[in-house]
Formats: C-alpha cells, sequence, structure tokens
C-alpha cells in the first residue's frame, strides 16, 4: 500500500544517500503558480513532496505556514482542489510519493471515508495529520490504513520511550522526527541532539525516520542527511516564494524558480553526504 | 436526525479518553500529548487530596470572597411580571467575574506541578485579568495572549493586566480575536512544554480541560442550591446562563442537570442576527474538530473556521465547549439565543432597575430573562448568571451610545 514511498527510500538507500522532502502549500500563492512549483520540484531534487492542506486556524505551524494557509485560501483554495493538484501532478509523474499534510477538521467535514477514496483515486501516498494523536487512532488513522493510506506519523523530542512504541504502532511509510518542541519554521535544531533521538527511534522501528522543523539550508540539510534518513523542508521554501510575491501577494516571474533554486541548493546539501560508508 | 436515547444520569462524563457523546478528545499535536497526559494525571490526584480542597475552600473564601450571593432582584421581578428572578452574583468575585474559581484551581494545580511559567489566551480579559491576579499572588510568570482588536476593545482589562505584572502579546494572526489567541497560545505550548502550565478559559480544549474548568466552576451551581434551598425552601425552577466557551454556564447548569424538572436554558450570542454575523455555534454551526476538542462551530462548506461577532469580546468564540455540545444533542439543555442590541437594551436596563452593571456577557442572559420571566407564574424560582460585572465595558458602551467619557 505503500509501494510509492517504499520503492523511494530504497532507491535513495541504493544511491547512499538521504531522502529530500519538500513541503509547499496547495494553492499558494494561486492554483496554477502552485501547480507550476509543485511538478518542478522532483525536478529539482526532491524526492517526496508533501502538499499542505490549507486550514484557518494552523494550531502547529509558524507564520510563514499559516500566511501561506491564508494566501491560499484567499485565492479560494479548498480540498476538492488540493485533490485535483494531486490528480495533475500524477498524470506527470507516476514514482514521486505524494503525501498530504494538515489538519482534521477540513478532512473531517469533507467525510473521512469519502476523502480517503478521494485521495487514493487522485494518487495520494499518506497522510500526515497534525493535531491526530495515537489517542485518537479511530478517527482517521485506522481508516487510512484500511483504505491502503500510509498515516505517518509526527515523533517529537516529548515522546519519550515509554510512548514511542505507542507513536509508532499504526504508523507506516516513514516516521516523521519533529526536531524541536515547536512550531514550524521556528529554531534551528540542535543537530547533536538530533541524531541521538533519530538513533533512539531507529532501535523502536524499521521504517526510515525523516526529520523537519526549522531546516533552512543546503548546510542544515547536509548535517541532518548524516543520521536520518530523509530531511524534510517547508517554511524556507514558503519563504522563498514570499520573497518573489508582489505588494499584493501575487506570484511573479520569479516564484517557481525562487522555490526550485532552494529546492537545488537542499538536494546537493543531502547528496554531499554519503551514507555508504555506514551502512 | 433524531435525538439521542437519554442517559440515566448528565453528569458522569467525560468517558475516560474526554468524550461527552460524540463530543470532546484530545485533537492536540503529539508534542503536548505528554504534557496532556501528566496533567490529567496530576489533576486525579488533587482531586482525591484533601489538602488540595482545604486549599481551594480557603482561598475561595478569603482572596475571592466567596461565597457569592443569591440575590432577589426585586425591582427587574417586579418590572417583567412573571417569574422571581434570583441573581448569582458572580460579578462580585475578586477581579469581577466567574473566571478566578477557575483559575485559582488551575494556578493551585500548576504549583502542585512545579510549573512556573503560566501562558492564557483571553477574550474580553476576564481571564486574561484572573490569571495575571493569581500569578501574582503566588509569584509565577504570567503571559497573556490576547487577539489585537480585543486589546483595542478592552483597553481597562489590558492595564489591569500589566499593572498586576503580566505580559499581554496581542495577537496579530487570523482574526485578531479569541480564536487566535488561542492559536497562538497553543504555539506558544508546543514551544515551552517543559516548564510552561497553560491555563485555559473556559470548557473547552484537549481533554482533561473541559472536566477540570467544569468541576472548579461547579461552586457556582453548588453554592445556588445551598442558597436556593434557604431562600425559598426548595430549588429553581429554572436557570438562564450566557454561553461562550461555556465555562459560567456549565458552572451553574451542572449539579442541576439531574434535577429534570428544572429547566435550563443556555444563551448564546446572536451578534447582528443568526442570518448575519454571530457567535452562536450551536445555532448556526455544525460538529467540527478545533482547539483539542470536537464541538459545534461556525465554519464554511470546507471546514474553515469562520469569523464569529459579538458585541461581547468575551462571546466572540466559533466553537463552544465539547459538553454543552452534547447536552444540546440529548436535548437536556434549551440553547436559545440573543443579539447584540437585547443585550445592550438588557444592560440598561438592568442598572437602571437593580444597581448593577452587568458585564455585555451576561447581558445576554438578562435578555433572554426579559423573554422567559414574564411567561412564568409568579411561584416560578429563576436563576440568572451575572458572570461578570460591566465596568471593563464602560468605554466600549459610552461609544455605541454616543456619549464622551
Amino acid at each position: 500500500m505503500t509501494q510509492r514511498i517504499e520503492a523511494r527510500f530504497e532507491k535513495c538507500r541504493a544511491e547512499g544517500r538521504a531522502a529530500l522532502v519538500t513541503y509547499v502549500m496547495a494553492g499558494d500563492p494561486d492554483l496554477e503558480t502552485s501547480f507550476e512549483i509543485m511538478r518542478n520540484l522532483p525536478k529539482a531534487g526532491a524526492d517526496i513532496v508533501e502538499f499542505g492542506m490549507p486550514f484557518t486556524d494552523p494550531m502547529a505551524d509558524g507564520p510563514a505556514i499559516q500566511a501561506a494557509g491564508l494566501r491560499s485560501l484567499k485565492g479560494g483554495q479548498n480540498t476538492i482542489k488540493t485533490l485535483d493538484l494531486v490528480r495533475r501532478f500524477r498524470r506527470e509523474d507516476s514514482d514521486t510519493p505524494i503525501i498530504l499534510m494538515g489538519y482534521f477538521n477540513p478532512i473531517y467535514v469533507y467525510g473521512v471515508d469519502r476523502f480517503l477514496k478521494d485521495a487514493k483515486e487522485a494518487g495520494v501516498d499518506g497522510l500526515i495529520v497534525v493535531d491526530l494523536p495515537p489517542e485518537e487512532d479511530d478517527e482517521l488513522c485506522l481508516p487510512a490504513l484500511s483504505a491502503g493510506l500510509a498515516f505517518i506519523r509526527l515523533a517529537t523530542p516529548t515522546t519519550d520511550d515509554k510512548r514511542l512504541p505507542a507513536v509508532l504502532a499504526n504508523t507506516a511509510g516513514f516516521v516523521y522526527y519533529v526536531s524541536i518542541t515547536g512550531i514550524t519554521g521556528a529554531a534551528t535544531p540542535d543537530f547533536g541532539k538530533v541524531s541521538t533521538a533519530v538513533e533512539r527511534i531507529k532501535r523502536h522501528t524499521p521504517l526510515p525516520v525523516v526529520v523537519g522543523f526549522g531546516v533552512k539550508n543546503g548546510a542544515h540539510a547536509a548535517a541532518i542527511a548524516k543520521g536520518a534518513d530523509g530531511v524534510v523542508v517547508g517554511s524556507a521554501l514558503i519563504d522563498a516564494l514570499k520573497g518573489t510575491l508582489d505588494p499584493q501577494e501575487r506570484a511573479t516571474s520569479r516564484s517557481v524558480e525562487a522555490v526550485t533554486t532552494l529546492v537545488k541548493e537542499l538536494s546537493e546539501g543531502v547528496r554531499s553526504v554519503s551514507k555508504r560508508a555506514a551502512a | 436526525m433524531s435525538a439521542p436515547a437519554q442517559p440515566n444520569s448528565f453528569r458522569t462524563g467525560p468517558d475516560e479518553r474526554g468524550h461527552f457523546g460524540m463530543f470532546g478528545g484530545r485533537f492536540v499535536a503529539e508534542t503536548l500529548m505528554p504534557n496532556i497526559l501528566e496533567l490529567e494525571k496530576a489533576y486525579d490526584e488533587a482531586k482525591a487530596d484533601p489538602s488540595f480542597k482545604a486549599d481551594m475552600d480557603s482561598y475561595m473564601a478569603h482572596y475571592i470572597g466567596r461565597p457569592s450571593p443569591l440575590y432577589f432582584a426585586e425591582r427587574m421581578t417586579e418590572h417583567l411580571g412573571g417569574a422571581k428572578i434570583y441573581f448569582k452574583r458572580e460579578e462580585l468575585n475578586h477581579t469581577g467575574a466567574h473566571k478566578v474559581n477557575n483559575v485559582l484551581g488551575q494556578i493551585l494545580l500548576a504549583r502542585r506541578m512545579g510549573k512556573k511559567r503560566i501562558i492564557a489566551e483571553t477574550g474580553a480579559g476576564q481571564h486574561g485579568v484572573a490569571t495575571a491576579t493569581l500569578c501574582a499572588r503566588f509569584g509565577l510568570e504570567c503571559i497573556v495572549y490576547m487577539g489585537a482588536v480585543d486589546v483595542e476593545r478592552q483597553k481597562p482589562n489590558v492595564f489591569r493586566m500589566k499593572m498586576l505584572g503580566a505580559e499581554v502579546v496581542p495577537v496579530q494572526s487570523g482574526t485578531k480575536t479569541l480564536k487566535d489567541a488561542m492559536n497562538e497560545a497553543l504555539r506558544d505550548w508546543v514551544t515551552n512544554v517543559a516548564d510552561t502550565f497553560y491555563c485555559i478559559g473556559t470548557v473547552a480544549g484537549p481533554h482533561p480541560y473541559p472536566a477540570m474548568v467544569r468541576d472548579f466552576q461547579c461552586v457556582i451551581g453548588n453554592e445556588t442550591r445551598v442558597q436556593m434551598m434557604q431562600a425559598e425552601g426548595r430549588l429553581p425552577d429554572s436557570l438562564v446562563a450566557c454561553i461562550g466557551g461555556g465555562s459560567n454556564a456549565i458552572g451553574l447548569f451542572h449539579p442541576f442537570l439531574d434535577d429534570r424538572g428544572i429547566e435550563i436554558y443556555g444563551v448564546e450570542a446572536a451578534g447582528h442576527g443568526l442570518d448575519k454575523l454571530h457567535a452562536a455555534s450551536l445555532s448556526g454551526g455544525r460538529p467540527g474538530v478545533l482547539h483539542g476538542n470536537r464541538t459545534y462551530l461556525l465554519m464554511n462548506e470546507d471546514g474553515q473556521i469562520q469569523d464569529a461577532h459579538s458585541i461581547s469580546a468575551g462571546l466572540d468564540y466559533p466553537g463552544i465547549g465539547p459538553e454543552h455540545a452534547w447536552l444540546h444533542d440529548v436535548g437536556r439543555v434549551n440553547y436559545i439565543s440573543a443579539t447584540d442590541d437585547e443585550a445592550l437594551a438588557a444592560f440598561q436596563l438592568c442598572s437602571k432597575l437593580e444597581g448593577i452593571l452587568p458585564a455585555l456577557e451576561p447581558s445576554h442572559a438578562l435578555a433572554k430573562v426579559m423573554d422567559l420571566a414574564p411567561t412564568k407564574p409568579k411561584d416560578h424560582l429563576m436563576v440568572v448568571n451575572i458572570s461578570g460585572r460591566g465596568d471593563k465595558d464602560i468605554p466600549q458602551i459610552a461609544e455605541i451610545l454616543g456619549a464622551k467619557i
């Protein structure tokens, strides 16, 4: 059920490197620019793509992703349009794993069963839903696994050894380690602590462990790539996009390129660390 | 949709996972889960500890000034010509509202847990003031998140909080009101999870907050039972309270839920009207998930949260506590609503007839008392919770009425 995700990590392992996972907000700043950005991500070096589903009240996100969500919503983005973007992406690219990331309410209101069916058919491989801890697995996690979608769990610095088994119990695809206690795009993580944490999680699961939150450039990506199976970058890409918008927050001719340029830098950072020696 | 079957008792919730029927739960980021479980454990231990209750009782009596009076509103009763109206005088509490009952409980709990940094969200500022007050009393650091719009319309409370040593952070994100203040408080908590206690001001948020805040507010209803027995030799016939998140209402209602003959009315804020901008989640919303719990929410067809509107900053929230959502669905409480204009009229009437300036929040409850009382016989005992005093609203009301102060 998670063949695309497994195949992609297998490919990265074969190349002796960590995977680059990129996050952009679906519909930011408008539908067509957003699609142009998405379709260019794999070409620029992204191995797995995460598309944010905008929500008015993103309580775990920092200012960059909050603003991106509001830009997207202002442009009329909704769940139907986000799934449509996935379909368009999938028509051109049948290999890159697609993860949808967001909050539960828009999915709940869309209808869990309907959402899972439509997401699967559109070509989604996995879901990250920030406000669904293991205590609420009945809501979406278990139905998603039955529907053949990976439910990717966030593990955090506060997830201790006692709690880790519960967090890892119904997960699939990969584990997303949140490098800091905090919101997206905030502090730069302590790379030493992150690598210790990744080792700790790996003792509990055979799944790949990717690390995100606070990764801003190629050097950060390289530092994370030493210990982790993948590096997630989101807010930094959104900041790069935002820097090109006009005063009315509309896309300009530089918008797509600003994102892909940073993705290339991150990709080089990830590829600069050979993991063959360690394997 | 048919109403769910009536339970044997309405007072047994929530279950161990924090559910009131389908509502409630723990919809939070993983980072917060260990903290929420720690809080639940600490609260369970405190509840079982007689010294915690003794501490609560002592501060309730000597610091807050409880019990608050149950006052026979004679002139209001005469004017409306029906039910005998009693005011539960929560506005006489130290800091001027019911909010302090809950804050005292949470701050004593934070001390037990060794947490030195307290964060809170506030709408009207009453919860922020109460939190700043108790933090001053116990020497704790206090950070209050308040929507930038509310900072502007509740200036007296902002200044009070600062005088009490709290840092007030104006929240510029989203709609810049209570829901955004709560988002920002949650972001702070996720960032400073190790040393920080989040003091939530209403019966919402992830389990155990809705149950814990309710328990701390039940002093209102428990006192009312005793006081009404002393005054009239029997229990009241009806209860009326305003609802934003719903903490003053659940505090009055909960001890009476199993007295099935008692009519209970929760009054939401209908703003400009239910067909226009309002804050009535039960009357105009649908079930959804926000701020850690499933409840009725104001939202669009895509699940995006919509702006609430009320003249009263304390009711200006697009959700409602999950226990109210359940009590609505099982039909035990009648949820009705009052508009901005109705609340303003009730504020003026109460001030002139009783010499009591109610806050704009309980003015919504009074507005419905004005509708309900005349339809009842003279021996009908009606209790309305005057959950806060109106001093904080004076600048805003003066502006609306075109007066210069």
